[in-house]
């Protein structure tokens, strides 16, 4: 099977800061990725690289098996590539469907069925009861969802979602996951981005973890987790050498 | 009726009718009513022309008075300079007022926000100076105009005002009914979304430097055609007259004035400013001159002080609250 997006060896260097470090990992058509680390740990500036918001100081980002590396960000998304913002961008004096109509008038030219897909879209983000109020009235759930509904109107191929699901009240994360799940099943091919393990695990076929910038495991949820160099990132080397010793004392 | 409602009412082509049809009734002919009215029309049409990029992309450019003047000195020049009918240099004009706006543009979209707009001020006076030595075009002392026949062939009229109005409610009508359809498109949803969210948009798919280029280039064309007219009218053309800050101000503060990235602000603004400004010059005059800039300056400071939306940002404000309240007479009669 061939990937839907490569990325290779993708370094990302601000200043004395490498945000990424030799990056390396594939999207096969169809799963769901899950790109995870701590705080920091660069998983923004990966994707800021992969939808042409950086140029990446050094690597290649094929999708499609075409190099996008440093493409504009409006030709990416022209490609099928649409991202949402992990701090929501609504475009506030436009209301929520006019929000919608924007990411729809790339795939729909003629305002008419423009106008239908967004309605479509809409629905599928559960954001019907909103359509004519300012989009930045809204609390912030909806408007996380907003951002996936205007990324989907663009008719992508792939989406990428920057934390869609962190800073959610309860209800609102199973709203989102419902959301994810419902696209999913579309058969979209979907990369996000989360730093909450639990949100992730259920949805994605594969995990990706970044740490300081560098990748540090990939591999199925289950086996990830288990990962004593994935545990050390996110709780600290003490805790992860409590664990083996516990794994170890009991077996 | 408030003017929300009759605009809903009776929608925009039959303003247009009703427009056409003042100097059938004998509204506008000779005198200073006509001559206010005119400059009514071509202020709206000015405040419309800058309201696309300024307004609905969200460009605040102080550069107008630049394509206004190029489009003033395409006309003054075809007829001063080349003897002819004004025609062929109202249309040169406007086209190298477009391409003039592309090329200045470019490097000043690379700013953002209040660096953009102050980057446009320098241009005014790049191109006043520039303007003033140029003996080509009459360096400071402009183009003065000799007599002419009067009639279509040479948009002039000496005594009788109506060619001069039906002209300008062309151009009102031509600036006005593309600003509506433009903002009803994909285009519109485009220049909004720039304004709302750069990156934003870009994220979605548009090229936010090309439709930026693509609408200041609108936007100039429709300014320099208001310039020609405004030659035509004044019968000269010279720096100070028509590329001078003055004059750039007046395309923001009108649309400001009336509802910036609204279709009928410019209109309003218009209405409000230009009569104000026109009978406060001619009786408050003995005061010495920029007595109607010191009104002008305190109606903006008013404004942006407490209705940022302007007039239309008012009348807003008045059918919302008329809703809230039947609203909630609504919900009273069904509980009693
Ligand atoms: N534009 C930038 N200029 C300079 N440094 C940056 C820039 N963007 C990110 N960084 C730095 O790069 C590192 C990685 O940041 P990034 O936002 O990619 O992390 P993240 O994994 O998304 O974190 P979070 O979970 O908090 O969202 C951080 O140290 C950050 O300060
Ligand atoms: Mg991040």
């Amino acid at each position: 099977m061939s990937a839907i997006l490569s990325v290779r060896n993708v370094s990302m260097q601000f200043g004395a800061l490498m945000a990424n470090k030799d990056v390396s990992f594939d999207v096969e058509p169809g799963t769901v990725v899950g790109l995870i680390g701590p705080n920091g740990a660069g998983k923004t500036t990966l994707f800021n690289c992969v939808a042409g918001f950086y140029k990446p100081s050094a690597g290649s980002i094929l999708f499609h098996g075409e190099d996008i590396t440093g493409m504009p960000s409006y030709r990416v998304a022209r490609k099928g590539l649409a991202r949402t913002f992990q701090v929501v961008r609504p475009l506030k004096e436009m209301t929520v469907l006019e929000n919608i109509m924007v990411g729809a008038y790339m795939s729909h030219g003629d305002t008419k069925r423009a106008l239908a897909f967004a309605e479509e879209c809409m629905r599928t983000c559960f954001l019907e009861e909103w359509r004519d109020k300012p989009s930045g009235d809204m609390t912030i759930g909806n408007k996380k969802r907003l951002e996936i509904a205007r990324a989907l109107a663009t008719g992508p191929k792939m989406l990428l979602l920057d934390e869609a699901v962190a800073g959610l009240t309860s209800t609102e994360v199973k709203e989102m996951v419902d959301v994810i799940k419902r696209l999913k099943a579309t058969g979209l091919t979907i990369l996000m981005v989360e730093h909450i393990m639990e949100a992730i695990m259920p949805i994605a076929d594969k995990i990706v973890v970044l740490a300081h910038g560098e990748k540090i495991a990939e591999g199925i949820p289950g086996d990830v987790v288990r990962n004593n160099e994935v545990i050390t990132a996110y709780l600290g080397k003490k805790y992860a050498e409590g664990m083996a010793k516990g794994h170890g004392s009991r077996s | 009726m408030n003017p929300t409602g009759f605009f809903r009412r009776f929608g925009w082509p039959v303003l247009l009718v009703i427009l056409a049809a003042l100097p059938i009734v004998g509204i506008v002919g000779e005198g200073f009513l006509s001559h206010v009215l005119i400059l009514v029309l071509l202020n709206a049409a000015m405040a419309q022309a800058w309201n696309i990029i300024g307004g609905y992309g969200g460009q605040v450019s102080f550069g107008h008075s630049v394509f206004f003047g190029i489009g003033a000195y395409g006309a003054a020049y075809a007829v001063c300079v080349s003897e002819t009918t004004p025609w062929p240099g109202v249309l040169i004009g406007a086209l190298l007022a477009a391409l003039v706006a592309i090329l200045v543009s470019y490097p000043c979209f690379k700013l953002k926000g209040h660096y953009f707009a102050i980057a446009t001020f320098a241009i005014v006076e790049i191109f006043n100076r520039l303007f003033m030595i140029w003996d080509w075009v009459g360096g400071a002392v402009g183009l003065d105009y000799t007599i002419l026949e009067d009639g279509w062939k040479n948009f002039t009229w000496s005594v009788d005002k109506r060619g001069y109005y039906y002209g300008i409610l062309i151009i009102f009508a031509l600036v006005f009914s593309l600003v509506r359809w433009i903002s009803r498109s994909r285009a519109g949803y485009y220049l909004r979304a720039i304004r709302e969210g750069q990156e934003t948009a870009e994220s979605l798919g548009v090229n936010s430097t090309g439709m930026k280029l693509a609408a200041m280039a609108l936007s100039a064309f429709l300014a320099a055609l208001c310039g020609a007219f405004y030659a035509q009218y004044n019968f000269r053309v010279d720096p100070p007259m028509v590329m001078s800050l003055d004059m750039s101000m007046k395309f923001v503060l009108v649309t400001i004035l009336g509802g910036i990235g609204t279709f009928r602000g410019p209109l309003l603004g218009a209405i409000v400013l230009v009569p104000l400004q026109e009978y406060s010059r001619a009786y408050l005059s003995r005061l010495g001159s920029g007595v109607d800039l010191i009104i002008f300056g305190l109606i903006i400071v008013l404004m942006m002080e407490f209705q940022p939306g302007g007039i239309m940002g008012i009348i807003q404000h008045y059918s919302d609250s008329k809703k809230r309240t039947s609203r909630r007479r609504g919900v009273t009669e069904a509980s009693s």
